[in-house]
């Protein structure tokens, strides 16, 4: 566990084993490469897939509401049900379902401590049935987009320096060498970085197992880049899953009151006529 | 079932630092290859051996990667 503070977002393998047929918890995995779930999964989790289903496939922007409701009925979840969310590159898009579910205001959801890597290294159960659920009626709440950034607000926090703007990129992505993760596609048009943001890789929030860092570590590592919570913090990477990781890591596990993920990211600024770039 | 005959080894492909992580679960191979930095899982592939499934991956991920490029900052 992170913390000691704000134990409840986390669970830990052990305890997946031991609760993932309850009744009134439901486990999710989401990847970032969709067939994973496919490979073998936490016996009875169900899967999401985050290109089709954690979306709007005809708007860039994040599931609707309508179709939320209708994702989480499907898979046998309520409001009052407990969610467990895991997934493999230490949980990128576990976290991205978990900002949402959370924009949507469902009130116990977890994510499993490191992830499928986790899970696979401790040789642990897998199964490759794909469960179904009784269908169960959901209803969100208005989303909080308190929890989100967009354009305008990113573009002030540059001008007016209001917030402090945390690039979760690797180095080479955050100087420009690269313009998108290595054997991943490029979805921008110029390298480098958002004025004035501080680079701080998401990795450096995880151990080498998968689980997060401790509260300690983590509350160091922002804090050497002057990043305390005492302002606002808008995260971002390249399409917003990595930087939701962090987004997590500060809202949920470091307890930051006003955490923003951008997840327009940069394939949106790197894209944007006139937008100003940094090169170290 | 319990996944088998796990391994995991870092290596180059194409001039990046990959890793190659491969498992059995029942009959099957599974690999998947991740970059090191940021640790994207971007090639993947199973068959009937291992051999099969790591070739099979490795030549994806290869080609993958042969189309990043590297700009001078």
């Amino acid at each position: 566990m992170a913390t000691q503070t704000l134990p409840s977002v986390l669970v830990t393998t052990d305890w997946v084993a031991q609760h993932a047929t309850d009744a009134a918890v439901r486990v999710v995995e989401v990847d970032v490469d969709t067939t994973s779930y496919d490979q073998g999964h936490v016996p009875g989790a169900a899967g999401w897939n985050w290109t089709t289903e954690l979306c709007d496939t005809l708007v860039r922007d994040i599931i609707p509401v309508k179709k939320l409701e209708e994702l989480l009925g499907k898979t046998g979840i309520d409001n009052k049900t407990s969610i467990v969310l895991y997934g493999d590159n230490n949980n990128w898009f576990a976290a991205w379902a978990f900002w949402q579910l959370k924009i949507y205001g469902h009130e116990d959801v977890r994510i499993m401590d490191g992830g499928r890597k986790k899970w696979l290294a401790e040789g642990r159960d897998l199964s490759t049935d794909k469960p179904s659920f009784p269908a169960k009626t959901y209803k969100a709440s208005g989303a909080d987009l308190s929890l989100r950034a967009f354009l305008p607000e990113v573009q002030r926090a540059v001008a007016g320096k209001k917030a402090a703007l945390v690039d979760v990129r690797s180095p080479q992505e955050f100087t420009g060498e690269i313009l998108a993760p290595p054997g991943l596609p490029e979805t921008c048009q110029r390298g480098g970085h958002i004025p004035g943001a501080k680079s701080i890789p998401w990795g450096k929030n995880c151990n080498e197992d998968g689980t997060f860092k401790s509260f300690d570590e983590l509350k160091a590592l922002y804090a050497a880049q002057g990043i305390t919570g005492d302002q606002p913090v808008i995260a971002y990477c390249r399409i917003g899953e990595r930087s939701s990781l962090t987004w997590f890591t500060m809202k949920h596990l470091l307890g930051f009151k006003d955490v923003r993920n951008y997840d327009g990211s940069w394939t949106e600024w790197g894209n944007l006529v006139g937008a100003q770039v940094e090169k170290p | 079932m319990k996944p088998e005959e796990q391994s995991r080894r870092q290596q180059e492909l194409a001039g990046w630092p990959v890793t190659i992580e491969t498992y059995r679960l029942g009959d099957v191979y599974h690999c998947t290859i991740a970059n090191v930095d940021p640790g994207a899982r971007f090639a993947r592939a199973d068959g009937a051996t291992r051999e099969e499934a790591e070739s099979r991956a490795i030549e994806k991920a290869t080609r993958y990667l042969a189309q990043t490029r590297r700009f001078t900052t």
